[in-house]
């Protein structure tokens, strides 16, 4: 009989509190109990985490390379959202 | 290097080559490489370069996997609970790694499922050294020493290379590795300063495993078709040669520190240019082994084999209480629905 393909579960992990979870590979397991487990016994073994956040890879949606460009060109070119636009005198100290 | 010199094709399947025409994608993809960016699971790439890096990752990860075997051999056998517990620790790492580089590999769009298959059917191959059997307690050293540093002179440098998954996966094996290198260095110092049986033994498992170390960088990249286009993608950062030298360079001294002696009459330190020069690398034995007939070949496909088949009832059963525990979730939600009414 061919076999039932095991889900696919993206991974994150919490190093410290106060950190933010950060992506760190992929599992596959039957549920999200299991795929927890499993995060924890892969990519837990030297104490990297406190926190784990596994969820099916189904339901990321990623924005498209592609449209690189046209998403973030409005972020390139504000400038002035930069402290170093702004000039402040040295006399004043640190801004 | 656990992918090196393996360029037989994966055979079998449709090999949609639609990608590689030039134009603005190539162009950007190019362009991308040279600026050392990552490329990432989503971004356009020339269907070669995906193939490369499908069999490149998926066979590293085959070695980790196949590379549990000759030291699991050795688990119930350590002659103290802290080799035993440094042993268990590190076979345990390799699983771990196997499974960090098919989750990489997977990213470009191939599945568990066809990875094991071109494992266990013999289409994808795995690093040849694992095809040697682990004879005494020594071996457990030199392999941890020479076959763990020898991968760790490879995957330094992968840590930088263009595909970001794999990248990735790479910097997190590193950090673990050391410790695997370290512990087996360890271990055949603690022979070598030991009975004279103990010393004898080191210096057996020495003998038996250092020149099929220095196969693991694979023949010289003039040999290798692939090695040009690898090198302009940024997968492969040093040629096979330079990697083996530097390895020998690093391994001579250690092995002299604890008075072992290398089964090689022309090593020698040449003065002016602070290299080890070493002899002829017997590569007629190193085909032998990659095209299936090491010692251990067969043994190891068949232990994967049948821990994959005899596994299947597990699988099944964690997926089938999956759905059980979803459809009873189900079940109590519309029950405490009506209820509500």
């Amino acid at each position: 009989m061919t076999e039932q393909k095991m889900p696919l579960w993206e991974v994150f992990i919490r190093a410290r509190t106060g950190m933010a979870h950060r992506h760190c590979g992929s599992v596959h397991a039957g549920d999200a109990e299991m795929a927890l487990q499993a995060a924890r016994d892969v990519y837990t073994r030297r104490g990297e985490g406190l926190s784990i956040w596994v969820v099916p890879s189904q339901a990321i949606t990623a924005s498209d390379p592609k449209d690189k460009g046209s998403l973030f060109e409005p972020t390139a070119s504000k400038i002035y959202r930069h402290p170093t636009f702004y000039e402040v005198p040295e006399e004043v100290g640190n801004m | 290097m656990y992918t090196q010199a393996l360029n037989a094709p994966v055979s079998a399947g449709t090999e949609p080559e639609t990608e590689d025409e030039s134009g603005p994608d190539l162009d950007r993809f190019d362009a991308q490489v040279a600026a050392e960016q990552k490329i990432e699971p989503n971004d356009w790439m020339p269907a070669s370069y995906r193939k490369t890096l499908v069999r490149q990752i998926s066979q590293h990860a085959h070695s980790e996997i196949v590379g549990m075997l000759p030291e699991g051999n050795w688990i119930t056998r350590a002659p103290t609970l802290r080799r035993k517990a440094a042993l268990l620790a590190k076979v345990q790492d390799e699983g771990g790694h196997g499974l960090y580089l098919y989750a990489a590999a997977e990213t470009l769009g191939v599945s568990r499922e066809e990875l094991f298959e071109q494992l266990h059917s013999g289409k994808a191959k795995y690093s040849s050294i694992f095809n040697y059997p682990t004879l005494t307690w020594a071996d457990m050293g030199a392999i941890g020493w020479l076959v763990d540093g020898a991968a760790i002179m490879n995957q330094i440098p992968l840590c930088r290379c263009s595909y970001g998954p794999y990248s990735r996966a790479m910097i997190r094996i590193c950090k673990e590795e050391s410790f695997h290198q370290r512990q087996g260095y360890e271990l055949i110092s603690t022979l070598a300063k030991g009975t004279p049986q103990q010393k004898a033994m080191a210096q057996d498992a020495l003998n038996r495993w250092w020149w099929p170390s220095l196969m693991m960088f694979g023949p010289s990249d003039s040999e290798s078709k692939h090695s040009a286009q690898s090198m302009a993608w940024k997968i492969k950062r040093f040629s096979n040669d330079d990697l083996r030298q530097k390895f020998v360079d690093a391994t001579v001294p250690q092995g002299h520190f604890i008075g072992l002696e290398f089964p090689d009459p022309d090593l020698r330190l040449n003065q002016e240019t602070g290299h080890w020069e070493f002899g002829e690398i017997d590569w007629q034995e190193f085909f032998r082994v990659v095209g299936g007939d090491g010692p251990c070949n067969r043994e190891r496909l068949q232990t994967r084999v049948k821990a994959y088949e005899d596994g299947a009832w597990v699988r099944e059963a964690a997926l089938a209480f999956s759905q059980k525990r979803q459809t009873r979730a189900q079940a109590d939600e519309a029950a405490l629905a009506g209820a509500a009414e």
